[in-house]
């Protein structure tokens, strides 16, 4: 075991997927010399080479299209969007192309490809480096969606996602990627929770709480001041988006009959809205009250000034939680 | 419009000063012209043997005959749309019969004739127009990718290939290269000029081979580029060249040159293939809403295959009973193709479920599953 910070972690998961298959490819802007902006490759170019880990021209749907080239040639290519507000110059490629391409074939081609994207706000940055535009790929078929939120899980799921056959969309929180956790590099990857799979963070009897990515963290202190109140709130990180994990957000909900979502993204037609209707569908005589979404506004994402506005805290998240038990 | 002889473009309304000639004459390589004689060109020596022309012309001959018979076949309901590549016949088999074995092909969806080149069996092709499939076929199996419908996103994957070519150690003398087909349109994407950057600066085993037919859809080539095409390549630092895209033996010598220098680490070549889309864009387009009548005509009279023909009549490598025995093989030909179009089952409805995913997931498998039981509800009507 060793503590190490997300970013870290995920560079210690991308040394180990180069190191164990020759076909693992890292490439994006700035990744190569520099690191990444955010360090996340940082000596992997030094120890693997300029062949293994690129540096690619400044152009985001090129990084997918050349990808999606490299994997047909047989090679497992991680690209890097260098932040969440740069992915839509890619967006065809991803989802015209890289989506569809087993359909297309029918199954005889597959698209190991895996597309980190650092994700969501809290760091006081420019326009476009602040986004959370995971329910745009989680409403793409053919798209794996997950988001890990600390080192632990980052180890082991950007390894998982990089030995999937299918295209994987992998959500990086940015505002934690110096949170530290304990990651165990000699663990066997078999017996980490599969990428498809929800976790149960903090048990909990009277409301049921959903979160991912960023919110996790916000979302553990919540329970954690809720309890304090004398209200048990289970915590689930969903990790996996698409597909999700409805048995263990069934199963939760069941037991507490209340629920809330919590993302950083807009609640107008996001994650929390789909995961509210299979909700309502699948659960709704448990239910003692309407699953309830916390999460930004339908805004742009403000200028950082105000962005503590926008992105849901520790309070907005037990408002929503009480709300639960207003009826 | 006009386009004359070195490429200017000339358009109605050009402002000033803008419709300069950009440059010294542009030269269009040609090895066989309109009329089918044979000329020499000092970059492009070619032997071929009478059998290997006539051989081309056989080619020529089929895929246009499964080109008529796919139309045909759109116009009986059979298909439900199709895109015609009349008139670039030449183009496509020059080009696919330049490729090696392990050369790999990057197609728009109007390479029907490359698809031959390639050995791919025609009534394949059809799946995608007739709605049975997006594609279908193993691109691997024939090193000829899936039709890909997008403008110009194919240009990138091919780019990516030839990348693993050289991360597989695969340039060199006995090196692989790819070559990505598309239209004087798919110039103006941004992926396409993405891909011209990645194959410039990682010098990429790749031929850039745009067939400049004149027209995306409606839009002349002016609306696209007021420079010859393949001028381009010089500004990404790559070479570019002009090939008569009606001449057979020009195209194939071209692309031969082009894909060698890819294979030994020369790195990219766009080629653009100077021709004309004699037909519709596709069976649902009118091109007599926007061009005339006397343009086609005047590329009628640089056929493709007449130009091949003549040559072969004039000299005396073929005979009447070989031009007819082509034809008969032709009738064939489209009458297989009919057949399999006529005869080809359309996919069961749980299909739609099949081939998204790799690996399981358990939400899609539930949605297949109460589908399922939903169509089973139907007792006795036709369901699955």
């Amino acid at each position: 075991m060793t503590v190490l910070t997300l970013s870290k972690a995920l560079n210690a998961g991308l040394r180990k997927a180069l190191e164990d298959d020759p076909r693992v490819l890292v490439m994006g802007e700035d990744v190569g010399k520099l690191g990444g902006v955010f360090r996340v490759t940082d000596g992997l170019q030094k120890d693997f080479g300029e062949d293994r880990v690129v540096d690619t021209p400044l152009a985001e749907s090129g990084i997918i299209g050349t990808a999606i080239g490299l994997a047909l040639r047989g090679y497992r290519p991680v690209c890097e969007i260098q932040f969440d507000g740069f992915v839509f110059p890619a967006f065809d490629q991803i989802v015209s192309q890289l989506a569809k391409m087993r359909l297309r074939s029918l199954g005889q081609v597959t698209m190991p490809v895996t597309i980190r994207i650092p994700c969501g706000g809290g760091i006081g940055a420019v326009e476009h480096h602040s986004e959370s535009p995971e329910a745009l790929f989680a409403h793409t078929a053919g798209l794996r969606v997950v988001a890990c939120a600390n080192s632990t899980d980052a180890y082991a799921m950007i390894q998982q996602s990089i030995r999937c056959d299918d295209p994987v969309i992998f959500f990086e929180p940015k505002r934690r990627y110096w949170d530290k956790a304990e990651v165990d590099p000699a663990a066997n990857l078999g017996a980490a929770l599969p990428l498809d799979r929800a976790r149960i963070v903090l048990d909990g009897t009277d409301v049921t709480l959903l979160c991912y990515g960023p919110m996790v963290r916000t979302c553990v202190e919540s329970a954690v001041a809720a309890r304090a109140e004398g209200r048990s709130v289970e915590v689930i990180d969903l990790r996996s988006l698409s597909p999700l994990d409805m048995e263990t957000i069934n199963g939760s909900v069941r037991r507490t009959g209340r629920c809330v979502v919590a993302h950083e993204a807009a609640v107008t037609g996001g994650l929390g809205a789909e995961i509210a209707a299979r909700i309502t569908e699948e659960c709704f005589y448990q239910l003692e009250s309407p699953v309830l979404r916390v999460g930004g506004f339908s805004t742009p994402y403000p200028p950082s000034r105000l962005e503590d506005h926008y992105l849901p805290d520790l309070d907005r998240v037990l408002d929503a939680v009480d709300r639960t038990f207003a009826v | 419009m006009t386009v004359d002889a070195d490429g200017a473009v000339t358009a109605p309304g050009t402002p000033a000063g803008l419709d300069r000639p950009p440059g010294p004459r542009t030269e269009t390589i040609q090895l066989l012209t309109p009329e089918g004689e044979r000329v020499e060109h000092p970059d492009y020596p070619l032997e071929l043997t009478d059998d290997e022309i006539k051989d081309l012309y056989r080619d020529l001959v089929l895929v246009r005959r499964i080109d008529t018979e796919a139309i045909a076949l759109q116009r009986q309901g059979e298909l439900g749309i199709w895109a015609s590549l009349l008139g670039q016949e030449a183009a496509q088999v020059g080009s696919g019969r330049a490729l090696g074995p392990r050369d790999m092909a990057f197609p728009t969806y109007r390479e029907h004739g490359v698809a031959w080149c390639r050995g791919l069996d025609p009534t394949r092709l059809l799946e995608l127009f007739r709605g049975v499939s997006h594609g279908g076929w193993d691109p691997a199996a024939h090193k000829f990718h899936l039709y890909t419908i997008v403008i110009g996103s194919q240009t990138l994957h091919a780019t990516g290939y030839a990348m693993g070519i050289q991360r597989d150690g695969a340039v060199g003398e006995d090196g692989e290269a790819a070559i990505v087909y598309f239209g004087d349109g798919a110039t103006s994407q941004g992926d396409v000029n993405e891909a011209f950057i990645w194959a410039s600066v990682f010098n990429a085993p790749i031929v850039f081979f745009c067939q400049n037919n004149q027209w995306a859809i409606s839009e002349p080539l002016e609306r696209q580029s007021r420079i010859p095409l393949y001028k381009r390549a010089s500004g990404f630092g790559f070479p570019g060249l002009r090939v008569d895209g009606n001449d057979v033996l020009a195209c194939l010598a071209v692309t031969r040159k082009a894909m060698q220098a890819a294979r030994e680490g020369q790195g990219p070549t766009l080629i653009e293939a100077f021709t004309y889309r004699m037909g519709a864009h596709t069976t649902t387009d009118d091109p007599t809403r926007y061009r005339l009548a006397s343009e086609l005509q005047a590329w009628k009279l640089k056929d493709p295959i007449e130009r091949v023909k003549a040559y072969l009549v004039r000299t005396g490598a073929a005979d009447a009973a070989f031009l007819e025995g082509v034809d008969a093989e032709a009738d064939d030909l489209g009458g297989r193709v009919r057949q399999a179009c006529l005869e080809m089952p359309d996919p069961q409805p749980l299909a739609i479920f099949e081939n998204v995913y790799a690996g399981p997931n358990a939400l899609l498998d539930a949605e297949r599953e109460q589908y399922a039981a939903y169509l089973d509800s139907f007792t006795g009507e036709e369901a699955r």
